[in-house]
């Protein structure tokens, strides 16, 4: 469970991995992620916290960094009505959980947040209520499980099932 | 029923003879593009955690673009890294700093009718332009690629954007673009696959289709087509391809997509964007007199060939106002050379134009070329989310390169159509 940290608007790439701290690594980005909207979100955030975005979250470029400086920054989910197709991709692909939540507008800021990914379910402690989320389908849920695509490609090579040449 | 062209290039991908919207299935990949920025410094890294060699470097094009020239330690190691990187992995298609990679694909010869393509960069579907089917991914989908050949993929609606009448002197596919931005806003797309057609898309030259497709981004689709045709063979054969196949990739006349907006190029005035979004499109009449400080040909959407040959019909014989600057950087090299020898950027340069290299500059936001806080800029390129190309409070406007041009001359929003000599004929759309 987590504290849940509003984001209203639209909720772009650049506002997430801004473009000035691009070249440097994960770390550098994940500490000026959403500055522009809350300067304080990257050092008050903790790791098991929520985001809540408005809809087509994370349109815009194709940076995975996007999602990786969430997932750096140990947020346990990103819950929107929708996602921008490239965002959600990346999101998996770097072990960024994420869930599409019609109703993900009900939660409030600080409200304190409970999220089963296999069935969807989110509960909002704070409201005793609970919001249905689009559940994850199970081998994309696998890949985030497994931390994204390099570990989970790992496995299948280990596993036999993936030559490597 | 018939099968749409984005069916078509799938289903041949995943080596079936149709495939159904919403199903997921495993493609393999033709041809995949990486930049300096999202490639060999993020891709090297993993596959040697994996031990993995990438599954034919034949089919992987590398380009310089983001990062180039280098202005400082960590820019010119990322360019470093790419140079070193193709070396090892054995990549021959590698194109150090001649252009914007998504113009450099199409200009080498790269894309053609019919192929399934990746690119590790959300201005990807600019290859669409070309009847095939081209998307964006990160760079670990992009080590997926590299490792396997193979990309999931959920078989995608086709959404038809269909425009009749003719484009009049003075507007071009940005503003048609610009117009479809506002009309269906940043997720009209739902990441599903837009086919662009009708008799006003069919008239456009390669660049300007290339316009359209780059800018299915901004609509949120994950690709956007325009089935081939006698221009693309002309165009390819021009850049050394010999035969390409256009009959096969054409979608069926009885096919029916999932969603078809109508489009009337004879009611469309220029378009601006105002700040901080291409939906937020309109005529520009509409948006009022809007003092500008920086007039920016830019980017693969925007500083091509026919972009700068739009700017130099504005520019030719004026100057730009006192206290603007006009910045132009074309957007490949052997544009470049062209637009020289035909005498275009002579006229940018005679107006007052700074030229800048032939790379992303400051439409990434990455390097020397930022905007200042309160600087308020009118540019050709795809994109002015709040704080891309500098301080989150620079303004950032997009139009086309007319309506660029026509504010670098009077500092202020102007519709391009009061400074073009009705006379002085049609530009060339014919790139
Ligand atoms: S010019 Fe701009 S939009 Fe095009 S690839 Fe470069 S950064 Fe992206």
């Amino acid at each position: 469970m987590g504290k849940a940290w509003v984001f209203e608007g639209s909720i772009d790439t650049d506002m997430l991995a801004p473009g000035p701290y691009m070249k440097f690594g994960i770390e550098e980005i994940a500490r000026h992620c959403l500055e522009a909207l809350d300067p304080n979100f990257a050092s008050r955030v903790r790791p098991g916290d929520v985001v809540i975005g408005p809809r087509n979250f994370g349109l815009g470029s194709s940076r995975e960094q996007a999602p990786a400086a969430l997932r750096h920054l140990g947020v346990a989910a990103v819950l929107a009505p929708s996602f921008s197709g490239l965002f959600y991709r990346n999101a998996i692909n770097v072990g960024q959980l994420v869930l599409e939540c019609p109703a993900a507008d009900s939660i409030r800021n600080e409200d304190d947040i409970e999220i089963d990914a296999a069935s969807g379910q989110v509960f909002n402690r704070t409201t005793g209520s609970i919001i249905a989320c689009a559940p994850v389908p199970p081998h994309l849920l696998a890949m985030v499980k497994a931390g994204g695509l390099l570990p989970w490609l790992e496995q299948r090579i280990e596993r036999g099932e993936l030559q490597t040449r | 029923m018939g099968q749409t062209l984005t069916e078509k290039l799938i289903a041949r991908a995943c080596g079936r003879d149709a495939v159904t919207p919403g199903e997921l299935v495993t493609c393999k990949v033709d041809l995949a593009m990486m930049h300096d920025s999202g490639g060999p410094r993020r891709v090297k890294p993993m596959l040697e955690r994996l031990g993995a060699r990438i599954w034919d470097p034949d089919r992987v094009v590398v380009i310089t673009d983001h990062y180039v020239p280098a202005t400082d330690d960590d820019s010119r190691e990322i360019v470093a890294t790419a140079r070193d990187w193709v070396k090892t992995a054995g990549v021959r298609h590698f194109h150090d700093s001649i252009g914007i990679c998504h113009v450099v694909l199409a200009e080498q010869g790269h894309l053609r009718p019919g192929i399934f393509a990746v690119g590790g960069d959300s201005h990807s579907p600019t290859g669409g332009a070309f009847g095939c089917y081209m998307f964006g991914i990160g760079a670990t989908e992009m080590l997926g690629v590299l490792v396997t050949g193979e990309i999931w993929l959920r078989v995608p609606q086709t959404i038809r954007l269909e425009w009749t009448g003719h484009l009049a002197h003075g507007l071009s596919a940005k503003d048609m673009m610009l117009a479809m931005c506002a009309r269906l806003g940043m997720d009209g797309g739902r990441y599903q696959s837009i086919e662009y057609a009708g008799p006003t898309v069919r008239a456009l030259g390669m660049q300007e289709r290339m316009t359209l497709s780059n800018m299915a981004a901004e609509l949120g689709a994950q690709a956007g087509i325009v089935e081939a045709d006698q221009t693309t063979r002309a165009f390819l054969a021009a850049a050394g391809v010999a035969s390409v196949d256009i009959e096969s990739w054409q979608g069926d006349a009885d096919a029916v997509p999932a969603e078809l907006h109508r489009f009337d190029a004879n009611a469309l005035a220029p378009q601006a964007a105002a700040p901080h979004s291409p939906a937020n499109s309109a005529a520009v009449t509409d948006h009022g007199v809007v003092p500008m400080h920086v007039a920016y040909i830019g980017a693969c959407t925007g500083a091509k060939l026919v972009d700068l040959r739009m700017a130099a019909e504005v520019l030719r014989g004026r100057r730009v106002a006192a206290g603007m600057r006009l910045l132009v950087g074309p957007a490949t090299a052997q544009d470049e050379a062209q637009a020289r020898t035909e005498g275009t950027l002579g006229a940018l340069l005679q107006a007052g134009a700074e030229l800048l290299p032939n790379a992303c500059g400051a439409c990434a936001g990455y390097g020397a070329w930022r905007f200042e806080a309160g600087t308020r800029v009118i540019a050709s390129t795809a994109r002015n989310f709040k704080g891309r190309m500098g301080s989150s409070s620079a303004e950032i406007w997009l139009g086309s390169p007319y309506t660029v041009a026509a504010a670098a001359v009077t500092g202020h929003l102007t519709d391009p159509r009061l400074l073009l000599d009705r006379a002085s004929g049609i530009v060339d759309r014919g790139n």
